[in-house]
């Protein structure tokens, strides 16, 4: 794949840079630019097999159990899977994470959000439906979108 | 135009002469006399001239320069850079094509592999960068949308994940918009994200039925309070958030925000007084809708349209 194009010399540009990232987000998980480089460092280093997936939704599970009101892991964990072809169902651990946040009572709305995309990928769609109400339960500004999200679920379920 | 007043024919004309003055001879205009042409004040030049109504002020438009300092912006792979050596990113993109369009010189040949470059933009959280591999950000992600809607390429990226990027940026507690992940509520995104909502809207209507005409995909209501109670300078202009100061890039943003707040596909929303309601705005060229192809009409034909109330 991408590694047998790169010299040591290619390497050595990035060398550092994921020891960069750290640093930064040790500072401030919030910081959504670093997360964002990350990105960038892997898609121009290893690239995104389903092992480097697998070490980086690792990476970011621990971020995500830190504080998971923060929507910057979350979105780099569900950019990196969808971004790169797959389902989220497709990462076990990435679905058990969302599920036993679920069950521990813990309601992140980006946890809840997934947990709603998950059950839609597993066809659960009345299960799916019953997580945009949870997240209706509290109005705020995303409520159009959860009606059009439940909108988009009937049109499946009437297929 | 959004607050609905017309600027007078004498002062109309000295802004012709103004332009006349930074107008490039090789094409595009400057930012005063002296300068080199740069994409940006081009756009900033021709949307003025679009927003006013005399066809001598139309007339000031050399377009076959134009047409030429658009192709040596234009790179191999589909890019635009700002300026003769300048950067490069997605603006640059966006204000081709918006100037190409509206002054009705824009050619295919013109945007070759522009289409695929803008959308290797989007990032993993589904909003756009400036570049390829940088974050989503509001202004970047206006551009690039607007950019592949006037191009007819908006098969070429994921639009569900830009929903819900787009959707995301709204804010809970203040009910304006953010630019990017984690960062700062600021009025000029009430346009730059606000925006994106008609676009989509567009967009994703033929693949769902699902979609309200009478209501955007945010929260109308929430933009609206941030802008009218937060983004108001106590003497006249908008701003930022409270405690910054006014400025003409927040009045024109916070003012094209409310438009797209106010005005729903086939609904009004208005929040406070009746005469809160500003004009309708074209969302992807951000000019009022009676004057959105006026000018390319005129410029095209020779004639000009009125158009009956707002345009489609």
């Amino acid at each position: 794949g991408i590694n047998a194009e790169y010299g040591v010399s290619q390497y050595k540009l990035w060398e550092g840079e994921l020891d960069f990232v750290e640093k930064l987000l040790q500072e401030d998980l919030r910081n959504n630019s670093a997360w964002n480089h990350r990105y960038f460092v892997v898609t121009n280093t290893t690239g995104w097999d389903k092992e480097v997936i697998e070490r980086e939704l690792e990476y970011t599970r621990a971020y995500i159990n830190k504080a998971p009101n923060n929507e910057s892991p979350w979105n780099y964990a569900t950019g990196m899977i969808k971004g790169n072809g797959h389902s989220l169902v497709d990462f076990k651990s990435f679905v058990e994470l969302c599920e036993d946040l679920y069950s521990r009572q813990i309601r992140s709305p980006f946890g809840l959000k997934v947990l709603a995309e998950i059950r839609e990928e597993r066809e659960d769609y009345a299960k799916a439906i019953d997580i945009y109400m949870v997240l209706k339960e509290t109005p705020t500004v995303r409520d159009r979108y959860w009606d059009y999200k439940v909108q988009c679920i009937r049109e499946l379920m009437s297929c | 135009n959004l607050l609905g007043e017309r600027i007078p024919d004498n002062q109309q004309l000295k802004i012709r002469d103004f332009f006349s003055t930074v107008q490039c001879s090789t094409g595009g205009f400057c930012g005063n006399v002296g300068h080199l042409p740069h994409l940006a004040t081009t756009y900033a030049a021709v949307s003025a001239i679009a927003s006013l109504d005399l066809t001598e002020v139309y007339d000031v438009i050399d377009r076959p320069a134009l047409a030429s300092f658009l192709s040596t912006m234009h790179k191999p792979d589909g890019s635009f850079t700002m300026h003769h050596d300048g950067e490069l990113d997605v603006r640059g993109a966006y204000c081709a094509a918006v100037v190409s369009t509206l002054t009705g010189i824009k050619t295919d040949e013109m945007f070759e592999n522009t289409g695929r470059w803008v959308a290797s933009c989007q990032t993993y959280e589904g909003g756009f960068g400036s570049r390829p591999g940088t974050e989503a950000h509001g202004g970047y992600t206006f551009c690039a949308l607007a950019t592949l809607i006037l191009l007819n390429k908006t098969h070429l990226i994921d639009k569900d994940r830009l929903l819900d990027w787009a959707v995301h940026r709204q804010m809970v507690f203040e009910g304006g918009f953010q630019g990017r992940t984690n960062k700062l509520v600021d009025g000029c995104y009430s346009f730059w994200q606000g925006g994106l909502f008609p676009l989509l809207h567009h967009i994703l209507s033929t693949d769902h039925s699902g979609l309200s005409s009478k209501t955007w995909l945010f929260s109308q209501v929430s933009l609206q309070d941030y802008i009218l109670f937060c983004c108001q300078y106590p003497s006249g202009g908008l701003v930022d958030k409270p405690g910054k100061s006014r400025d003409y890039y927040h009045t024109c943003y916070c003012l094209s925000g409310l438009s797209i707040s106010q005005h729903s596909f086939s609904d009004q929303v208005v929040r406070g007084d009746p005469n809160n309601l500003v004009e309708p705005t074209h969302p992807v060229f951000n000019i009022v809708l009676s004057k959105a192809d006026r000018m390319a009409k005129y410029l095209v034909t020779g004639k000009v349209v009125e158009e009956v109330g707002s345009g489609g």
